[in-house]
């Protein structure tokens, strides 16, 4: 059979997604396919452009890679555009003059920012927001300006907006109507919107018409506004609006709609039924999608229409939750209220906490139509069933908006839903999609997404994605139970609330009054790691020494024959030659095996239980400090030797690297933490593998988190830049508690950040923002477990009941007998099985 | 046999530690000695040898209870044995001798126990 030549016209989110489905449907044999990009990247994820300010790259946003492309069998020709459509001829002129035959043609072209036709819009610095280029661009003329002005208030224009305020402008919007958002909110959602953007330092002018940009007596330009009111700014981003790419359609004689647009059926086909559209160039029913989810099911409609498929587009919900610039806004079906007569209102208003709600229902009060959220959207999945599933309301409607000590109702339980209900609507996929996986034995969140997509595209029904994973294995038996174990059914998070907020100080007390049995090897080490965590108490007290694993237990790692490695602490890595001398003597005298660690210190191996006490006292001597190796808590601050040595260092990295390694040295976590400080970007402290990581910059600090080796290895997230020193090390503190406070037993930062739910930016919102209300408590816990520091191995030394424990046997002074070493490269190591055999014959066991 | 001559001093209250574990010779055996005071029946002691690891270690255990059974795990390979017969939980190829233990006084004592007798020393 002849392969059809299918040309797919656009590379953005929707026409890349047509060609992922088409991969996917096991039906691309059947067409040669071209796709042409306009822009010189491979699809990206538009959706999340404005991280490319926050340090992704280009590579990372992108969906594919020209490989992926070959493999599916796809030719991908990028910087290349469409200039004609020849239908009679069935070719397509390109650009550089070329024509490619066609048997069918996919527009998926997209929308270009509209900007207002005033005087001026061309002047220099004068841009726009919408591709990885235009970023670039607004990336360069922001470093050589002071002021930022983005014309038009809507989503992409406050999102602009954060943009340019991350780039330390000073920043205004400037919006025609009379409020922020105007197509999500009404005027009293606005003004909370506005307020909240305001606080966040970004001025906010609305009702302004810009008659012309001109040039600027303090600034590159000045606006000037229908009153004659002026604005001066060096830079200016427009970003009133989106209109369809429709030009091709139009020359070609296709039909089109009167504001542009090119007309689809339900199966995706124009005029000619050869040539198809999806997303943002489509106009379906009079109307243009701006939104990734019906894009998609644009493409999956037009799949199936050249494949013989019976999806079609049958219109979409246009829901919206957002999350601009911290402030959540959500806006469902009718929100506004105006397309249904006779609709009634609830409204909350909480000016303080800065919130607005309004459910918009039928006239009998039994259906929801609509519903609008300024500044809490934890409502936002409960309210979006109720109106996607025509549920009736219950009989007090307003409790779904009210906040839980007025009476509230809890959020709508999954299994409230029904099966019908659709959970991820970028990716179309119903909760009877979600619970058939479940049945089928994907059994955990990570598989279903991996094998529905849902909750890969905008992200936004993460939430109730985990809920009905949670729930159907709950059903099925599978139970997901997040009890620390048989002893305690609490998570280790709900048990740290527990013995912050009650006070406990001690595993008896907590397991008297909210567990029971004796504990086990999983509680007690996770109580011993809160309590300390909270407290800070000696660790070897005796309400907490039989709660501690063997290493916390003896102050050192024990190894695989028994015998403990030893690593005092090397804060930064800098160390004198005196000390090297000391640890050098001690591992000589001792018989220890000495290695350099990955965290810049040095390990002292092969130490028996009986000389442990012996090794610390010469080590504190000499004025060494335990490392703590052994414990779920800071290990090292790995650095370079920053600007003190280095010709390219910008900061010194080793004296906050030093700083900061004493500040957080001995604080116990869940699981434990690394830090890594680069005096420049060449970053070769590795800081972006660690649990925290610092990079110098000319300004200051950047600050990552999340970072791991390991297993799993992750890159850091870039949490903030441009830090002073008393900023970073405030970050650093919430963080730090927010994580110890959160986070799963044993569960690294890398991990813990990707299991939270609302992720980064959550984490920003409570650390920066406060927007929890708790950065004091947070900060005063801090410098309560600062205050506490001790080091360990001082306290036991001055404590001969202590010292007690550390005896192989308690009525024998001698060595284990049975711990035996061999040399190799002039250093001892453990015997193996068949050596100790040789040399202790008498083994009977 | 009279258990009452065999026992044999090994240490004294002092060197016991709620709670956990200690170590003690006992003739060419090493013996782990644990105290849980929260039980009628607090001192328990079994093989300090792990015969996982093969190393003296398990006296260097968590204390606990599987199913109010209680248990020691083995601190290399966080295996569970039973304080009361000495069998390993997850793999019973692998079993603990158990030992009579006992304070006389301040004196802690030791003594063989035939194996299989069960907890009731």
């Amino acid at each position: 059979m002849r392969q059809q030549n299918l040309i797919v016209i656009g590379n953005g989110m929707v026409g890349h997604h047509f060609l992922e489905q088409l991969a996917e449907s096991g039906q691309a044999d059947g067409f040669h396919v071209t796709v042409l990009g306009e822009e010189r990247h491979i699809a990206y994820d538009r959706v999340h452009l404005s991280e490319y300010f926050q340090g992704k790259s280009a590579d990372d946003l992108a969906f594919s890679t020209a490989d992926q492309y070959a493999q599916w069998g796809v030719e991908l020709r990028l910087n290349t555009a469409a200039t004609a459509i020849d239908r009679e001829a069935r070719t397509l002129t390109l650009d550089n003059g070329e024509t490619l035959p066609y048997d069918k043609l996919v527009l998926a072209t997209g929308s270009y920012p509209f900007v207002p036709p005033i005087e001026g819009n061309d002047r220099e610095d004068c841009l726009v927001y919408r591709t990885l280029d235009d970023l670039d661009a607004i990336r360069e003329a922001a470093s050589r300006s002071n002021t930022g002005v983005v014309v038009g208030g809507g989503l992409l224009g406050l999102e602009a907006a954060n943009a340019l305020r991350e780039l330390d402008l000073d920043t205004a919007v400037v919006e025609f109507a009379p409020r922020l958002m105007p197509v999500q909110v009404d005027e009293e959602g606005g003004g909370i919107l506005r307020e909240k953007i305001e606080e966040l330092g970004v001025q906010v002018l609305t009702g302004r018409a810009t008659q012309r940009i001109e040039a600027g007596t303090n600034a590159r330009h000045q606006m000037v506004f229908q009153d004659d009111r002026l604005l001066e700014t060096d830079l200016v981003v427009f970003s009133a609006g989106i209109r369809p790419r429709d030009e091709l359609a139009r020359d070609a004689g296709l039909t089109m709609g009167e504001r542009g647009g090119v007309v689809i059926d339900d199966h995706c086909r124009t005029s000619d039924p050869d040539v198809l559209a999806i997303g943002e160039v489509a106009l379906w029913n009079d109307s243009i999608f701006g939104l990734v989810g019906p894009g998609y099911q644009m493409a999956k409609a037009a799949l199936d229409t050249l494949t013989g498929g019976d999806r079609a587009f049958t219109g979409a919900d246009m829901s919206t939750k957002l999350k601009l610039m911290g402030v959540d806004v959500g806006a469902i079906g009718d929100a506004h209220g105006n397309q249904n007569p006779g609709a009634r209102f609830y409204r909350y208003t909480n000016g303080i906490a800065q919130e607005y709600r309004k459910l918009v229902v039928s006239a009998d009060g039994k259906q929801l139509l609509g519903a609008m959220l300024v500044g809490d959207n934890s409502y936002y999945d409960t309210l979006l069933q109720y109106a996607l599933n025509g549920l009736e309301l219950p009989d007090n409607p307003e409790s779904l908006i009210l906040p839980a000590s007025e009476g509230g109702a809890p959020a709508l339980g999954v299994d409230a839903l029904p099966e019908t209900a659709g959970i991820c609507s970028c990716h179309n996929v119903t909760k009877g999609d979600i619970v058939q996986y479940v049945h089928d034995g994907y059994t955990s969140v990570g598989d279903v997404k991996a094998a529905t997509k849902a909750g890969t595209g905008c992200g936004g029904c993460a939430g109730q994605l985990k809920e009905i994973v949670d729930h159907e294995m709950a059903a099925l038996g599978m139970e997901v139970d997040n009890s620390v174990c048989e002893h305690f059914q609490y998570t280790r998070q709900e048990l740290e609330h527990i013995i912050r907020v009650e006070g406990i100080h001690d595993f008896h007390t907590l397991l008297k009054n909210h567990g029971h049995g004796l504990g086990c090897d999983i509680c007690k080490p996770a109580v011993a790691s809160i309590l300390a965590s909270t407290w800070n108490d000696y660790v070897l007290n005796p309400e907490h020494v039989g709660l501690q694993d063997t290493n916390d237990t003896f102050l050192a790692n024990m190894q695989k024959d028994g015998t403990f490695s030893v690593v005092p602490r090397v804060a930064g890595g800098e160390i004198t030659p005196d000390k090297l001398i000391t640890l050098g003597e001690v591992a000589k005298e001792f018989g220890l095996y000495t290695k350099i660690t990955g965290g810049q210190r040095v390990d002292l191996f092969g130490a028996k239980l009986n000389d442990l006490p012996s090794i610390w006292q010469r080590l504190v001597d000499a004025g060494f400090e335990t490392g703590h190796a052994y414990g779920k808590a800071l290990r090292t601050v790995k650095s370079c030797v920053g600007s003190t040595w280095c010709r390219y260092g910008v900061q010194d990295s080793v004296q906050l690297a030093i700083d900061l390694e004493h500040r957080y040295k001995g604080i116990r976590a869940p699981h434990k933490i690394k830090f890594g400080v680069s005096g420049c970007t060449r970053e070769c402290a590795e800081a972006q593998s660690k649990d925290f990581g610092v990079i110098a910059t000319e300004n200051g600090w950047n600050l990552y988190v999340a970072g791991n080796g390991g297993m799993r290895p992750r890159h850091a997230d870039l949490f903030a830049q441009d830090l002073d020193t008393d900023s970073l090390i405030r970050f650093v503190d919430r963080l730090m508690m927010l994580y110890i406070r959160t986070a799963d037993r044993l569960q690294r930062t890398a991990r813990w950040l990707e299991n939270l739910e609302g992720g980064l930016d959550y984490v920003y919102d409570v650390v920066v923002n406060d927007s929890l209300g708790i950065a004091e408590d947070l900060d005063n816990q801090m410098a309560r477990l600062i205050e506490n520091y001790q080091c360990e191995w001082k306290t036991t030394l001055e404590d001969p009941d202590k010292l007690k424990r550390f005896r192989q046997m308690i009525n024998d002074d001698g060595d284990d007998p049975y711990v035996v070493s061999v040399e190799e490269r002039e250093q001892p190591r453990p015997a193996t099985a068949e050596e100790k055999l040789e040399r202790i014959p008498a083994v009977s066991v | 046999m009279t258990q009452q001559n065999e026992w044999t001093p090994v240490g004294s209250r002092a060197d016991l530690v709620p709670g956990a574990g200690i170590g003690a010779r006992f003739g060419d055996r090493q013996v782990a000695i644990f105290y849980v005071p929260e039980l009628e029946q607090p001192l328990f002691a079994v093989d300090n040898y792990c015969p996982i690891s093969g190393v003296n270690i398990i006296a260097r255990g968590i204390v606990g209870d599987v199913e109010e059974e209680p248990v020691v795990a083995t601190p290399l390979y966080k295996k569970h044995f039973s304080l009361l017969d000495g069998r390993c939980l997850e793999d019973d190829s692998h079993r603990l001798r158990t030992y009579a233990v006992r304070l006389e006084g301040d004196q802690l004592q030791l003594a063989p126990r035939e194996q299989g007798q069960g907890a009731a020393a």
